[in-house]
């Protein structure tokens, strides 16, 4: 599973190289314009999948972002579609009880599929633990990713190899990692870009401040990018704070900020393909917000009933994602029924990869309990899994 | 804060305070200094005309030396950078090495040690430094939930090369926050190391080590040693490291031979222990006294064997005792060492109480009257 070759070309001529007012000085504004989020959300495709005029899409001078190329919404919508069935297909695996748990992001997968599609191969990505579909994107293997959630480790893929972080619990924690592994690339003068993850509830967490605070006084390339999906488990974001959008904290760090419709695919891949280029340039780091909805309960432990109307829900489905991006493609001829057939097939592939890695009983070793919590196991743990093997061997005789 | 504890004001050498521990204490007749524990190649001994070290000096060395040696050390902290930090021990660096090596950061503890694991994961051998005990505690998320973790979860994919250095403890007069003994929350995290340095030369060969290692170190630095002084060969002493011969991890040593009981101690609770041993030695008691240097690893042999030659055994530590390192050393030794035991186990630990203020610190402060009575009640048949 590769990424889409369209995002890893040579940088865009027209995109200065310094520091944020050097950008804002390029696109011919002040630095607090360039900072400022427009007063709406970029929204480029409208919920019927219309392209929207120019006028209306929310843009304003210096935030105008031109229309992807048709090979590269075509190849996102090909992943946008795989990253439905992956969610559906977990939340089955879950319901069959092949899976303890699965944060869904049914309803965000167009923040998921950009997110990925944004960076080269040697960008990092650090996801939370609603981002399987992000970390998917970017090529770790499918069954590897979902191994965290069926409870085998605590990790499943190895982090190095596609640059994901592994998906992160503890919120906000892993902004700050991204914040250091785009510092150690600045020192070592690479031009690697870090897209770091996170929800709207977690925009309250200390380390969140840190992290955006760290990231401009070192002028260090990572774009934050926040899915405002409406709510913290239970807790709507009017309770979460009180700042006129998430995007504008980003203006008392000394970033830019930006706010983007979170269902539209066009847009976000707009938005964040200039971030990430703005930020490989040496602009500093940004802020980008997608609106976008939870459609499923937070976890399947959750009951979303608890807290809101059936009426909303239906008021996002309406503005779906996947079906706004097929019809935008269908109108436009990028997308005839052989591509749909392709891609269907696609997305039933990855389908029965999961379930089958997840139906296949997880080999399990108890000694891996003692394995790596330090390079060389200590002294005391070497004896306490000489134990363990003792007790099971014990048990095994008993059998 | 600080002010109360600038480098000044907390200058303090292990002869001077073991004298100090001894006039305080109502018996102690010897006035001898503590004995100097059996030391390889790099100390006074064989050398007579070496100049005195301070302990900082060592630590700065060290880190000097590190930097030196491997391009992806790199140092960050508060105050760490221009000025070489509260307790000067990053003195210089930034100077000689520049600011893409050593530099100051945003006033943020967790933010410091959450970059410092990306740039970990990324290649780097971060060595931050805490600016005290207590305000690392804004960190402790990081560290609990990512250094100590992030190798176990990545089943050994990611490695966590980095250094914690902490300030620590009392014994200084500081002020509230400033004298934590916050060595037990760490010790208690698996997938740390911990580290205690109690001499001029431990702190030199065991930062070296601790920047050197895979895994993450909490490498706590008893700031009432700051500037004690010692006969150390800072050149010899590299040369060792380097060649090798003078490991510390996982690797008590015995600071004083002695046949009648066992202290057992670390950090900033070795030279107090030292005096009693001093002061017990004029009442002709012969007490061994043992260094464990690193928490994690524990070295149960040597501690062990010890405790097996002498039958006796009492743990000092400045932390409150319940639930703390004294607490886990206690229980270790009579698991192993029962049948060698001619007495319990005690400990003298500070009370279970928050850090005291100034004022009342050596009420609280382990020393070496309270040593003494507690090597009295190990039950002696004379
Ligand atoms: C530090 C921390 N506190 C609490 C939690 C428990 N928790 C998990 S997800 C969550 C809500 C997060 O909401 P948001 O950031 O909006 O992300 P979403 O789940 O909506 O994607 C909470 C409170 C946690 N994981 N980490
Ligand atoms: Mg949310």
């Amino acid at each position: 599973m590769t990424q889409a070759a369209s995002s890893a070309g040579p940088v865009r001529p027209g995109i200065p190289a310094a520091r944020p007012d050097a950008a804002a000085q390029a696109f011919g504004i002040t630095p607090e314009d360039y900072m400022l989020p427009t007063r709406g959300q970029i929204q480029i495709i409208d919920e019927q999948g219309r392209v929207r005029p120019v006028a209306e899409q929310g843009t304003a001078p210096g935030h105008e972002y031109p229309l992807p190329e048709g090979p590269e919404l075509l190849a996102a919508y090909e992943r946008l579609v795989v990253g439905r069935r992956v969610n559906d297909q977990n939340s089955a695996l879950v319901r069959q009880g092949r899976m303890a748990v699965y944060p869904s992001s049914h309803g965000q997968e167009a923040c998921q599929v950009a997110a990925a599609l944004c960076l080269r191969e040697d960008d990092w990505l650090f996801p939370t633990y609603r981002d399987s579909v992000a970390v998917m994107t970017k090529g770790v293997d499918p069954v590897e990713a979902m191994t965290i959630f069926r409870g085998d480790w605590h990790g499943g893929y190895d982090p190095t190899r596609h640059k994901v972080g592994i998906q992160c619990t503890p919120l906000t924690t892993q902004l700050l990692h991204a914040v250091g592994v785009a510092h150690a690339a600045k020192l070592r003068g690479e031009d690697t870009v870090v897209l770091a993850m996170c929800g709207d509830g977690a925009t309250s967490e200390g380390d969140f401040h840190e992290a955006l605070n760290f990231a401009a006084v070192f002028q260090l390339p990572v774009v934050f990018f926040v899915q405002n999906n409406g709510y913290a488990i239970s807790v709507p974001l009017s309770a979460q704070s009180a700042a006129p959008s998430l995007a504008h904290k980003a203006v008392g760090y000394g970033m830019a900020g930006e706010r983007v419709d979170g269902n539209d695919l066009v847009a976000l891949l707009a938005v964040l393909d200039r971030g990430v280029e703005l930020a490989r340039n040496g602009s500093g780091p940004l802020l980008v917000e997608a609106h976008t909805y939870r459609i499923q309960a937070h976890t399947n432990a959750d009951d979303a009933t608890r807290y809101r109307e059936d009426a909303e829900v239906q008021a996002w489905l309406a503005k779906d994602p996947v079906t706004r991006m097929r019809a935008y493609l269908r109108e436009g001829g990028l997308l005839d029924d052989a591509a749909e057939e392709r891609i269907a097939a696609a997305a039933e592939a990855t389908a029965a990869t999961l379930r089958a890695g997840m139906n296949a009983e997880a080999t399990i070793d108890p000694q891996d309990l003692f394995r790596y919590v330090y390079t060389t196991p200590t002294p005391q743990l070497v004896e306490q899994s000489v134990r363990l093997a003792d007790e099971l061997s014990r048990e095994e005789d008993t059998k | 804060m600080s002010q109360t504890a600038t480098p000044e004001s907390t200058t303090t050498n292990v002869p001077a305070a073991a004298a100090a521990a001894r006039q305080a204490s109502s018996r102690a007749g010897s006035a001898g200094i503590p004995a100097v524990r059996p030391e390889p190649a790099a100390t006074s001994a064989s050398k007579p005309d070496l100049g005195p070290v301070t302990f900082a000096k060592a630590l700065n060395t060290a880190l000097a030396d590190a930097l030196e040696a491997d391009p992806a050390v790199v140092m960050f902290g508060e105050d760490i950078g221009t000025l070489g930090g509260v307790f000067r021990i990053t003195d210089g660096l930034t100077a000689r090495f520049g600011r893409s090596r050593c530099f100051d950061t945003p006033l943020a503890e967790s933010g410091i040690v959450g970059m410092a694991v990306g740039m970990a994961m990324n290649g780097m051998r971060p060595v931050i430094e805490m600016q005290f005990d207590a305000f690392a505690y804004p960190a402790f998320e990081q560290i609990a939930s990512h250094v100590a973790k992030m190798h176990n979860r990545s089943r050994g994919r990611l490695k966590m090369p980095m250094v914690i250095r902490i300030p620590y403890a009392g014994g200084i007069g500081g002020v509230e926050h400033h004298c934590d003994s916050s060595e037990s929350y760490y010790a208690h995290t698996p997938g740390l190391k911990v580290f205690v340095p109690a001499t001029v030369a431990d702190g030199y060969r065991m930062l070296r080590e601790a920047i050197d290692s895979d895994d993450p170190v909490m490498f706590m630095e008893p700031k009432k040693l700051y500037f004690s002084k010692e006969k150390v060969d800072l050149e010899a002493l590299r040369a060792e490291y380097e060649a090798g011969t003078s490991r510390t991890e996982g690797r008590a040593v015995v600071a004083r031979a002695g046949t009648d009981a066992t202290l057992i101690a670390y950090g900033p609770s070795v030279p107090v222990a030292l005096a009693a041993a001093e002061a017990a030695a004029a009442e002709g008691r012969s007490i061994e006294v043992v260094d464990v240097r690193t928490i994690v690893p524990f070295d149960d042999e040597t501690v062990c064997a010890s405790v097996r030659k002498t039958g006796r055994a009492v743990v000092v530590a400045e932390t409150p005792g319940f639930a703390s390192v004294a607490s886990e050393i206690v229980a270790r030794v009579q698991e192993r060492c029962f049948h060698s035991l001619a007495a319990p186990v005690l400990r003298v630990t500070g009370f279970d109480v928050p850090f005291p203020a100034p004022k009342l610190e050596h009420y609280f402060l382990p020393s070496v009257d309270r040593i003494l009575d507690a090597v009295d009640d190990l039950q002696w048949e004379d």
